[in-house]
């Protein structure tokens, strides 16, 4: 058994961040991850990250308020006002501070840190290195973390939380390197890894984002928030879904049609290529379904070639690699073929905007929360900053919360039950015939959450994947372990995590299937408009073993700007 | 539908007296990688296979293996690059192993902590806005920010087989793109974790690194570059 004041599972920004806090307050803080930290899914972010520092000349009368304001209407109002407001007010501190670490951001010639527009923003405000600025602020963490000797069990696999009287007090996890499952105590935890793309077969998301640590929380009685609001990236590989970013038509890219058309001009006149994701993505899949895909097919075209190599090559070197060396296409000579693809979970566990969830002890921050600063789109540049900002304001709040008790320590009995109920589900999983496949049902879940809960929703088809779902969920219990071996055991990750998994994935589709209207990234044909007398409410999914979430609603914090119709 | 045949190094020492190759053919469309062939084989043909993964996109670093005897990562290697039929996959050589395709990094990031790898700088001078850099002393970042850490170079490199305690091309790596940083004042905070026999003088300019490395990075000109600092500082106590 090993202690610690709190532990932290997940080591993208948003845990990183949350550590640096609370190690810098003198708190005892471990950090618990499936992969070492800098290997994390943060790191895979590119575009950049929002904050109104009015460096760009096009940009100088920019304020934290019309960041927010953009934020709130990117989110077709369902974000909480106060929330996204308190986000929007720290970024600038939150980029200087990173900056100050070391974070290697582009610049322009007098030094300043260089932003580029990016969709649904008013101004160009997304601050940016290159076009890898996921991987600078990620390694910028890491290094954080190792300077302030911040304990770190890298490749443990946390499979479930320790609750004793309604409290979290710590994780059970199994040990990658060296086998075997232990318990870590603690006075608190903060769950931050990432989201839950996975639960599509066409996702722009690493292997590792399951929303598996999402499942923990709902499995101990925290709601998920909003699931049903599933963003789908305008540009992923046609090919493997790889992102191309939002960056790419912030410089100038263009997103053109088979009859050679820029089709944006059809939906958001105004601002063509940089519309908010939700609507650049319907409009794409529109072209498609309307035939006018690339030769009929079902992608279109990124081009980038006006951009000339030289900028391409400065600002856009890592989307260049990865055409060429993923899709075969150098987007320098010829235009890459692109799909709308799964990329972000605007929801999540519910928590509050210092991250702390209903469980007391039990934090939550970045993709896997919703606090909620996304609402029903997140604006492109704001999931980055949500990772640091939550991530710093969840450890604040751990180290208030602790300070307020003397040294509390769990009583061993929680760990230990915690730990043989592990051990009892894995012993369970090992014994089973395995009459149904684990990777069967993996495989049937991605494709009906593609299938059925994609782009454009609808109640029949909705309804049929939610039975497909709750079918899966049937047969789970007769899956079983086909290796039992101690070390890197990737058959018994993996089968642990499809548990999870199918749970979130339920949430997302029950909460889509209830919300009769349409609304950011939740767009139903039978349901075309945004009902704000109905449904300008948050959708709360609790688990319930046997079936279905029950879902209930919270109201949203409104109050500074007025829900008024999205246009752009 | 096309096949290939994976060829595999499989090893658990807890289990195992020596290593064993196996053999695996893997069915597929269009298109697939070895990372892609991998989980095909874990997941339909052999539950033990243990390999590492997690963005398939070439940039978190995670599975960076030997393929048909060159380093390379495993998710951005495509089969169709590879002579048809054969795709031998083993782990990263020179290394203690885990497990089959895994190996034990922990020396690979003890050596990276050890140079200190943050922005040193005395921090109660910091504006309150971003320290001003000027792009030309942003461009000498471009190519040591690029390293995913994925550690092919540090397999590769015959001084760190010959000695265990050379800090080898990544975590020198490191400490360059720190010391060329216009922001960094470490002044003699970290030279001196590589100006001795762990560090720079153990490069050959052997240029294993550069050919092993999947981003085209050049670790050996960031040591040259040490060395030049190393060398300045004891000459004339300089640092750059």
């Amino acid at each position: 058994m090993i202690k610690h004041q709190l532990v932290i599972v997940g080591g993208g920004l948003a845990g990183l961040r949350a550590a640096v806090e609370a190690k810098g307050a003198g708190i005892d803080v471990a950090i618990l991850s499936q992969v070492h930290p800098g290997r994390s899914h943060s790191g895979a972010a590119q575009g950049g990250i929002n904050a109104a520092l009015a460096n760009n000349p096009e940009g100088h009368d920019d304020t934290p308020q019309k960041h927010a304001f953009d934020t709130v209407k990117g989110s077709d109002y369902l974000a909480d006002q106060d929330a996204v407001l308190q986000m929007t007010s720290d970024a600038p501190d939150t980029i200087f501070e990173m900056e100050h670490w070391g974070c290697p951001f582009s610049r322009y010639d007098d030094g300043r840190i260089a932003q580029r527009p990016f969709g649904g923003a008013g101004y160009p405000r997304t601050c940016y290195g290159a076009d890898k600025t996921g991987h600078y602020l990620l390694h910028t963490l890491v290094e954080q973390a190792y300077r302030r000797q911040v304990a770190m069990y890298i490749e443990q696999f946390v499979t479930s939380l320790i609750m004793v009287d309604g409290e979290c007090r710590g994780v059970v996890a199994y040990d990658m390197i060296r086998g075997g499952f232990e318990a870590y105590v603690a006075d608190a935890v903060i769950i931050a890894t990432g989201g839950a793309g996975r639960t599509y077969s066409n996702t722009t998301n690493a292997i590792i984002s399951t929303g598996y640590g999402a499942a923990m929380a709902y499995h101990a009685g925290v709601a998920l928030k909003d699931m049903e609001f599933v963003q789908f990236h305008p540009t992923g590989l046609y090919t493997t879904n790889i992102l191309m970013t939002e960056g790419c038509r912030g410089e100038g890219a263009y997103l053109v049609n088979d009859l050679g058309e820029r089709f944006m001009s059809r939906y958001a006149p105004k601002v063509m290529e940089l519309a908010p994701r939700d609507i650049t993505a319907r409009s794409i899949w529109t072209e498609i379904l309307e035939g006018r895909g690339i030769g009929g097919k079902d992608f279109v075209y990124l081009d980038l070639r006006h951009l000339g190599e030289q900028k391409i090559a400065e600002r856009l070197p890592g989307v260049r690699d990865l055409s060429i060396h993923f899709e075969g296409v150098d987007p320098v000579h010829d235009p890459v073929p692109i799909v709308p693809s799964q990329h972000y979970t605007m929801g999540g566990i519910d928590t509050d905007m210092n991250g702390l969830t209903a469980v007391p002890g039990l934090y939550a921050a970045g993709e896997c929360a919703c606090v909620s600063v996304h609402g029903a789109n997140r604006l492109g540049g704001n999931s980055l900053l949500e990772t640091i900002v939550f991530g710093r304001r969840a450890g604040r709040a751990v180290v208030e919360y602790l300070s307020g008790a003397d040294a509390r320590t769990a009583p061993d009995a929680g760990a230990h039950e915690a730990l043989a109920a592990v051990q009892g589900r894995v012993d369970r999983l090992a014994r089973a015939d395995a009459a149904e496949d684990a990777y069967d049902i993996r495989a049937e879940m991605v494709d009906t959450m593609k299938l059925n809960f994609g782009i454009f929703r609808e109640a029949r088809q909705m309804q049929e994947g939610v039975d497909k779902l709750l079918a899966l969920k049937e047969r789970l219990p007769r899956i079983g372990l086909r290796h039992t071996g101690g070390a890197f055991n990737l058959d018994m990750i993996r089968t642990i995590e499809l548990e999870g998994m199918l749970d979130v994935a339920i949430a997302t589709a029950v909460g889509a299937f209830k919300r009769t209207e349409s609304r950011g990234s939740h767009a139903r044909t039978d349901y075309p408009n945004r009902d704000d007398t109905r449904w300008l409410e948050h959708t709360l999914a609790l688990y319930r073993p046997d079936g279905p979430p029950e879902l209930q609603s919270a109201p949203v914090a409104l109050g500074m700007f007025e829900p008024q119709e999205r246009k752009y | 539908m096309s096949e290939a045949r994976f060829r595999i190094k499989r090893f658990d020492p807890a289990a195992d007296a020596a290593p064993r190759y196996e053999t695996y053919v893997v069915p597929y469309e269009n298109s697939l990688t070895v990372l892609e062939g991998l989980f095909s084989v874990q997941e339909r043909q052999d539950g033990s296979l243990a390999f590492r993964y997690c963005c398939r996109a070439a940039v978190c670093g995670s599975c960076a293996m030997y393929i048909n005897g060159r380093y390379r990562l495993a998710c951005q290697t495509n089969v169709a690059q590879l002579p048809a039929g054969d795709v031998t996959v083993e782990p990263m050589p020179h290394l203690p192993l885990v497990k089959d395709l895994v190996c034990d990094m922990t020396d690979f990031f003890a050596k990276y902590e050890y140079i200190k790898p943050w922005l040193i700088r005395d921090e109660a001078d910091d504006p309150e806005c971003e320290i001003p850099q000027s792009p030309k002393a942003r461009r000498k970042l471009d190519m040591p920010i690029d390293c995913i850490l994925c550690g092919c170079c540090y397999s590769s490199c015959p001084s760190v087989w010959g000695e265990e305690n050379y800090l080898g091309p990544a975590a020198l790596l490191k400490a360059y793109r720190f010391e060329v940083d216009s922001r960094d004042d470490a002044r003699r905070a970290r030279l001196p974790e590589f100006d001795n026999e762990r560090g720079v003088y153990r490069c050959h300019t052997i240029t294993n690194c550069v050919e092993a490395c999947p981003k085209e990075l050049n670790p050996t000109d960031g040591i040259q570059w040490l060395k030049g600092a190393a060398v300045r500082r004891r000459l004339f106590g300089r640092r750059k």
